[in-house]
């Protein structure tokens, strides 16, 4: 029998009440900054624009004072010392100074270093390029769930072993890893534990002791900061860590990173620290209720919908889920008025579906069905229910364009056709 | 990424969407791509056998935007030609239609693709078909 497919047409979509369009749900990306943080950065443009170094005039000391503002404020909301505290430009270059400073400082002591599968490229490819001078990688896999094994990582190491770094919470299924058991470990073989916590800081709580961390990397606009400011945090006592510099010049913070401090971007981070400290608690539970409403309201409307990745160790504003049969980027071509992200290849650089995706054994067809939504500080209940409809919508429309589920229906094992190679 | 004017006009309307019944000897099927490679199209169309040409041509598509535009234009184009002259559409026609960008030109290859592959099913159903129409003379 022949069928024709009545394909809706894609509509105009008009906002309902209190939903503003387009709207933002992809904050593990970026955030929006807080205006409170934005209050407090402007005057460090203009009026106190002085050079945080300049120790010989007012000009400088009102910089410094904003600055060594800011490092207390991180420290209290990770639990450190305002002088464990580095800044850089972000976490990428926190990464790096981490890994490459730990890997050169420690070089006489091994030359192993351990990391997971699921890691941020900053991590993943700083550990690459350390393997092309000699050093030794171990990537370990991550269970289904996206959590690391931790008897696996007992056994990788060995006393060679000299750095193990793995994520605090992932930035595509944003599964929190058991830290503290890993610093546990890290520490009773006087391992150094660094973590990038570029997702986790303001969002769960951290804290460098209870959780046994010796190097941290932290994030500004990850947290309703400015971008490009970021921090690592590098432990002073039980133990004492020390990391070689990789931008060498004037000796600015500690010798570790030198370069003129970006005081205003400083500023607000301090700020957004300081808002999270105050604020975090209570928002994690909104943004969990909001997150749990979407994953209900989504899986309520459509069948063949797969979460990927621990919903128990999860962080509040993340859901990932694989929409079977329908590809991700002519997903998001659909809910063009809502600004998320897709583990499909077409959208990523690399033309490769997401590997940390791929990591938790989830099949490529169903990697390239995947979308991220990042709910953040400033959603509202009206908005996930807007993109929680428009998700459904879209996704019926294409599964009624798409062969596979056609297929699927008919009861053909998808698994089982020989699909003609490109 | 922009999208041309064309390939989201395809996307939000698709022209000729559906299935044909893939037993009939007037229908040929082409199911190419795979799910892992995150495209896969299947282009169908109906021949009438008197004329060879192509009365009626369906798609179902699981990819991206360009994948479901490239598709949608191909069962635009095939119908009324001939299988003969549906043979000499060419992929690059597509991207120039479309505007393609370099990183989609494999979507109008795989329609490019799926338009053969239809034709070559039909035509083997009448090569199975002609060996009695041989033996009875």
């Amino acid at each position: 029998m022949s069928t024709d497919v009545k394909t809706i047409p894609q509509a105009e979509h008009i906002a309902p009440d209190g939903v503003k369009l387009p709207v933002y749900m992809d904050n593990h990306a970026t955030t929006p900054m807080d205006p409170r943080v934005l209050e407090e950065m402007l005057p460090y443009f203009m009026e106190k624009f002085g050079n945080a170094a300049s120790r010989n005039h007012s000009f400088g000391w009102a910089a410094e004072e904003g600055v060594e503002t800011a490092r207390e404020r991180i420290a209290k909301l990770v639990g450190a010392t305002p002088k464990e505290i580095i800044f850089t430009s972000g976490a990428t270059e926190s990464d790096n100074l981490a890994i490459k400073g730990v890997a050169e400082m420690y070089k006489e002591k091994g030359n192993h270093i351990i990391t997971a599968v699921t890691e941020h490229k900053a991590v993943l490819d700083t550990c690459k390029r350390l393997e092309k001078y000699g050093y030794r990688v171990t990537y370990l896999p991550v269970q289904k769930d996206g959590l690391v094994d931790l008897d696996e990582l007992k056994r990788a190491m060995d006393n060679k072993t000299i750095l193990v770094t793995i994520m605090a919470a992932n930035n595509e299924i944003g599964v929190l890893q058991p830290v503290a058991e890993i610093g546990k470990l890290c520490h009773e073989r006087g391992i150094i534990f660094h973590t990038d916590a570029t997702q986790a800081v303001g969002k769960v709580p951290v804290d460098v002791n209870k959780q046994n961390i010796d190097v941290m990397s932290i994030s500004a606009h990850k947290m309703y900061g400015p971008k490009g400011v970021g921090a690592l945090y590098v432990r002073r006592k039980n133990p004492r860590v020390q990391i070689s510099a990789i931008i060498d010049g004037g000796g600015h913070e500690r010798g570790m990173r030198s370069g003129t401090l970006n005081v205003p971007g400083i500023v607000g981070l301090g700020k957004a620290c300081a808002i999270a400290s105050e604020e975090m608690a209570k928002e994690a539970c909104h943004l969990a209720g909001l997150r749990n409403r979407l994953r209900d309201r989504i899986m309520s409307g459509l069948d063949e919908v797969y979460i990927n990745g621990s919903m128990e160790h999860r962080l509040p504003g993340n859901l990932n889920i694989s929409f079977a049969y329908v590809e991700g980027e002519s997903l998001l071509m659909g809910i063009n008025d809502i600004a998320v992200s897709s583990g499909s290849a077409c959208t990523s650089a690399t033309l490769e579906p997401s590997y940390v995706l791929k990591a938790l054994g989830t099949g490529d067809d169903l990697a390239h069905s995947s979308i991220r939504f990042g709910i953040g500080r400033f959603n509202t209940e009206a908005e996930v229910d807007y993109v929680a409809d428009r998700v459904v919508e879209t996704v019926t429309r294409l599964r009624e364009l798409s062969p596979l589920y056609e297929m699927a229906k008919e009861g053909v094992d998808l698994k089982s056709v020989k699909w003609a190679a490109e | 990424m922009a999208y041309s004017d064309k390939v989201l006009d395809h996307y939000s309307n698709p022209r000729n969407v559906g299935s044909l019944d893939k037993n009939s000897s007037e229908v040929g099927t082409g199911l190419v791509g795979a799910p892992e490679c995150g495209d896969v199209m299947k282009l169908q169309i109906k021949v009438n056998p008197q004329t060879n040409v192509i009365e009626d041509a369906k798609f179902k598509t699981f990819g991206c935007g360009s994948a479901i535009a490239s598709s949608s234009l191909a069962t635009e184009w095939v119908k009324g030609k001939t299988v003969d002259e549906a043979l000499q559409i060419k992929n690059t026609e597509i991207v120039k239609e479309l505007s393609l960008p370099p990183v989609k030109i494999h979507c109008s290859v795989l329609a490019e693709d799926a338009i053969r592959a239809a034709i070559h099913d039909w035509k083997k159903k009448q090569d199975a078909a002609k060996p009695t129409a041989v033996a009875a003379q």
